[in-house]
This record gives C-alpha cells, sequence and structure tokens, in this order.
C-alpha cells in the first residue's frame, strides 16, 4: 500500500497540472473568439470582391466564341504534372489531433498524385517540421540555407529547376500565424501567380482545416488554380471529423462559453451582393477585361487570407477542446487518487488499532 | 436631391468608414475622380493615392493601395486592399520602406525588380503624405 504522503504529494501535482490545462483552455476560447471576429471582418471584403467579378464573367471576354474554352491562363485547365501543394498546420502543438490529422491527409494527398511532381509550401512551424523530416528542400532553396520568407520571383526563368525529389519543399513561412496579415497572403499569392502563368506549375491546391463554426469544422483540400467556378470552392479531397470528437468539441465550447452556431453573415452578404451589381449602366473607367484581370489575382489572395484565417480559427478549438479534455482527465485523476488515499489512511488507522489492542490483550 | 451620399471604405481585414460624406475625392487608376452626390453609376480600379472626404464639414484623409470603387447616385462603396488613417500610419516603418525602394532603384543589380521598387517607393511617399496630414 502507497505512502499516505506520497499519494497527497502526487495529487498535488495533478492540482497544479489541472489549473494550468483550465487557463489554457480560457486563453484559447479567448483567442478563438477573437479569430472568428476576425474572420467575420474579412467577411464584406471577400464577397464584394467575389460578387464584382461575377458581374464582370458576363462582361468581359473572357471565353472564346469559337471554341467556349475560358481565355483567361488563370481560369484554364491544363493536364496537371506540376502541382504546388500550400499546406497550412500550426505553429504550436498542444492542440490534440490538430496538425498530426492535417499532416496525415497530406501524406495522402500526395499519395493520390503518384505520377506528378508535388512542390510543397508550408505554412506553420508544425508542419515545416514534418515535412522537412521526410523530403528534401529544393535546390534553390536550400543552398540559400533554408531561408524562410517569402522568396522574391525572378522573372525569366523559363527552364525548370532542377528538382530535388518527386516531392520538394520550395517555401517555409514559420510565425505567420499569430496575426494573420492580408499582406502576407497577398504576396504569397502574387508569386504563386506568378509561377502558374509562367507554367512552372499546372495547378495549386491548399490544405488546410476548414471553420465554419465549432460544430462545422472539417479538413479541405481546395484546388485554388486553375479555378474552376468564381465564387465556388473547388474542395478536391474532405475528411470530416468523428462524431465523438464533434461531441467533445462541442462539450468545450459550452463550458467555455463560445457559441456553437456560425455567426449570422446574411445581412452583410446581402449588402455584398449588391456591390457592383446595381442594374444600372455602369461607367466603366478601364476596360471590363482589364478590370477583370486585375481582381482576379486579388481574389486568390483572399481565397488564401481565408484559408489562414479559419485555420487559425480551427487551431484555437483544438486546442480548448484538448485542454478541457485535459482538465477533465485531471479531475478524474484526482478523485480516484483521493479516493486511493482515503483507502490507505483508512488502513493505516485500522493497523494502529489492531497494534494497539493485540498489544493491550497480550497484557 | 440629397446633399450627402453613403461612403463606404472597405478593408480585407475590417470596414473602415461608414459615413455619410458630402464629397469625395478618390485616386483613380486614370487619374483622380471628384464625386459629389448624384454622380452617374461609375466602376473603377483605384491607383496607389490618396482619398479624401467631406462628412459633416470635417475633411478626412486615407491612404490606399489598390482598391476599387463602385460609385451610384447615392452610395460610394470602395475595396481597397490596403487604407490607412493618417494616425494609423507608422511613419517610421513607411520612411523606412522609402529608403530601402530607392536605394534599389538606384542599385544597377539586374536581380532587382524595379517594378515592384517602384510600386513600393510609391506606397511609401503616400504614406508618408498622408501620415503630415495628421
Amino acid at each position: 500500500m502507497a505512502n499516505v504522503l506520497d499519494i497527497r504529494r502526487r495529487i498535488r501535482s495533478v492540482v497544479n497540472t489541472r489549473q494550468i490545462t483550465k487557463a489554457m483552455k480560457t486563453v484559447s476560447a479567448a483567442k478563438l473568439r477573437r479569430a472568428q471576429e476576425s474572420a467575420l471582418a474579412a467577411r464584406p471584403y471577400s464577397q464584394m470582391l467575389t460578387n464584382v467579378l461575377k458581374s464582370l464573367v458576363s462582361r468581359a471576354d473572357i471565353y472564346d466564341p469559337l471554341t467556349g474554352l475560358p481565355r483567361h491562363p488563370l481560369l484554364a485547365e491544363r493536364p496537371e504534372k506540376n502541382i504546388l501543394l500550400i499546406v497550412v498546420t500550426g505553429d504550436k502543438g498542444l492542440a490534440g489531433a490538430f496538425n498530426t490529422n492535417i499532416l496525415k491527409m497530406v501524406s495522402k494527398f500526395i499519395q493520390s498524385k503518384p505520377d506528378e511532381n508535388i512542390d510543397v509550401e508550408c505554412i506553420g512551424r508544425k508542419g515545416r517540421d514534418f515535412m522537412r523530416r521526410r523530403y528534401p528542400l529544393a535546390p534553390e532553396k536550400a543552398s540559400a540555407g533554408g531561408a524562410t520568407g517569402v522568396s522574391p520571383v525572378q522573372p525569366g526563368t523559363e527552364v525548370a529547376p532542377p528538382r530535388a525529389g518527386r516531392v520538394q519543399i520550395v517555401g517555409e513561412y514559420v510565425g505567420v500565424l499569430g496575426k494573420v496579415e492580408h499582406n502576407f497572403a497577398a504576396t504569397l499569392s502574387e508569386s504563386v501567380i506568378a509561377r502558374y502563368t509562367r507554367g512552372e506549375i499546372d495547378a495549386v491546391y491548399i490544405l488546410f482545416n476548414e471553420f465554419k463554426s465549432v460544430i462545422a469544422q472539417r479538413l479541405v483540400a481546395e484546388r485554388l488554380l486553375p479555378i474552376k467556378e468564381i465564387g465556388e470552392v473547388d474542395v478536391h479531397m474532405v475528411e470530416e471529423p468523428s462524431e465523438e470528437e464533434r461531441k467533445k468539441r462541442i462539450e468545450a465550447a459550452k463550458s467555455a462559453h463560445v457559441g456553437l452556431r456560425p455567426v449570422d453573415t446574411s445581412a452583410v452578404d446581402e449588402a455584398a451582393a449588391r456591390f457592383g451589381t446595381s442594374p444600372v449602366d455602369y461607367i466603366y473607367e478601364q476596360p471590363p477585361d482589364q478590370l477583370f484581370e486585375g481582381i482576379l489575382s486579388k481574389y486568390i489572395g483572399i481565397q488564401i487570407f481565408h484559408a489562414l484565417l479559419e485555420s487559425v480559427a480551427a487551431e484555437h478549438a483544438a486546442r480548448m477542446t484538448a485542454m478541457d479534455a485535459a482538465t477533465i482527465n485531471a479531475s478524474d485523476m484526482i478523485d480516484s487518487l483521493t479516493l486511493v488515499m482515503n483507502r490507505a489512511r483508512q488502513a493505516k488507522i485500522t493497523k494502529e488499532i489492531i497494534e494497539i489492542v493485540s498489544g493491550a490483550a497480550a497484557q | 436631391m440629397a446633399d450627402t451620399f453613403q461612403l463606404e471604405i472597405v478593408t480585407p481585414s475590417r470596414l473602415l468608414v461608414k459615413d455619410a460624406a458630402e464629397e469625395a475625392q478618390i485616386p483613380g487608376l486614370s487619374g483622380y475622380l471628384g464625386i459629389l452626390p448624384g454622380h452617374a453609376p461609375l466602376i473603377t480600379e483605384l491607383a496607389v493615392g490618396v482619398i479624401t472626404y467631406k462628412a459633416s464639414g470635417a475633411t478626412h484623409t486615407l491612404s490606399v493601395a489598390w482598391g476599387f470603387a463602385e460609385v451610384l447616385q447615392d452610395k460610394v462603396t470602395i475595396l481597397a486592399e490596403t487604407a490607412e488613417r493618417p494616425q494609423e500610419i507608422d511613419v517610421e516603418r513607411a520612411q523606412k520602406a522609402k529608403d530601402r525602394a530607392e536605394q534599389r532603384l538606384k542599385s544597377s543589380d539586374p536581380q532587382v525588380d524595379f517594378t515592384r521598387a517602384e510600386g513600393a517607393l510609391q506606397r511609401a511617399e503616400t504614406r508618408l503624405n498622408v501620415a503630415k496630414e495628421k
């Protein structure tokens, strides 16, 4: 039978741990709320941009009248030989299976395209560490000492550069998720579009944890380029969370007083829907084609921006859930340890009484 | 005819301005546009520049870099990729960006992307100009 003092010490340690996990849960809940707010604040811009783009589709000569194929390179499909995959994970751990699940799906994605060359851009430290262990850096990247940050686009490099392997890492971005800046997404999208138009890559996918609300989140691989239809997400691969996982999330959100339902965005969407689509004859300061061209490239940036915002929200939600589970486990452990401790104390007292009684009887 | 119009300036991160304005000046790609209530419907891309608008007597200034504007008779909506009020501008950062861009433009390194450097210089200068309005 364990020593009462030892058990008491153990209980104290678990109580301390529970305090920490509880605090982390509260912090994550607050951060989640903030992340949801910033996702909401980004909505009007992206909705308006999408809507005006849609309305321009009918005005600009985007489709070739003879073949019916899209004229714009960002819309045209071509055989996928070289793929760019953008992986969005978190910078930090202690978020349950959040990062693991994403990386599992990355492996699945890479397996599902066995004949294509895949370039990987990693956003988030966890994803970078994982990819680095498995895949080589792209040659020009490796020679630069694996510099992080946005690599400058060099125009005129038409020849396909040598590859380090079928799957290689071309970019790493660590520490951009703390405060998601639209600027970062815009710069990344510019470099991606440049590579795409030069023909270095034939398709761009982004793999991230989609977050509409606490109860509506899933892992998705979306195709960013070529654009299939404006305003529609082109989902390539989905992984829904298990029923058990969903229940845990709901429990955690309830105890942290985070709203479960998605925030009502209908008013914002309605206002945005009117942008650029009024039934009047607009004066176009620039030809619609040119406007279309300009907005289309921003559209990709907005999509990346959104993916980042959602991934950040999902990460906080995952951490909140994990810490909620840890707090519950710690409480359970304290209960059972207290039971053991009481039993040990009881046994000790009983033993002492028996000793006294039998000692008295012997006299 | 109403003597004001609804002005909204939206950036990717938030709704920056929602105000009833009496007049506005926006940097269209092909030149500055002055807008008064009842302007003909118009769509334009925006250049790097300064937006000024007058609302309830006071004049406000903002710096923008790339955007997009829709003008209706009673409403003007501006989508700006970046838009900042004078007090939000980080003067030090803008000054540094300006110096960096100038240096790049002066150098004869073929690696330098001149269009990009020029854009950066323009943005930095606009920011500095707007920041003075504080």
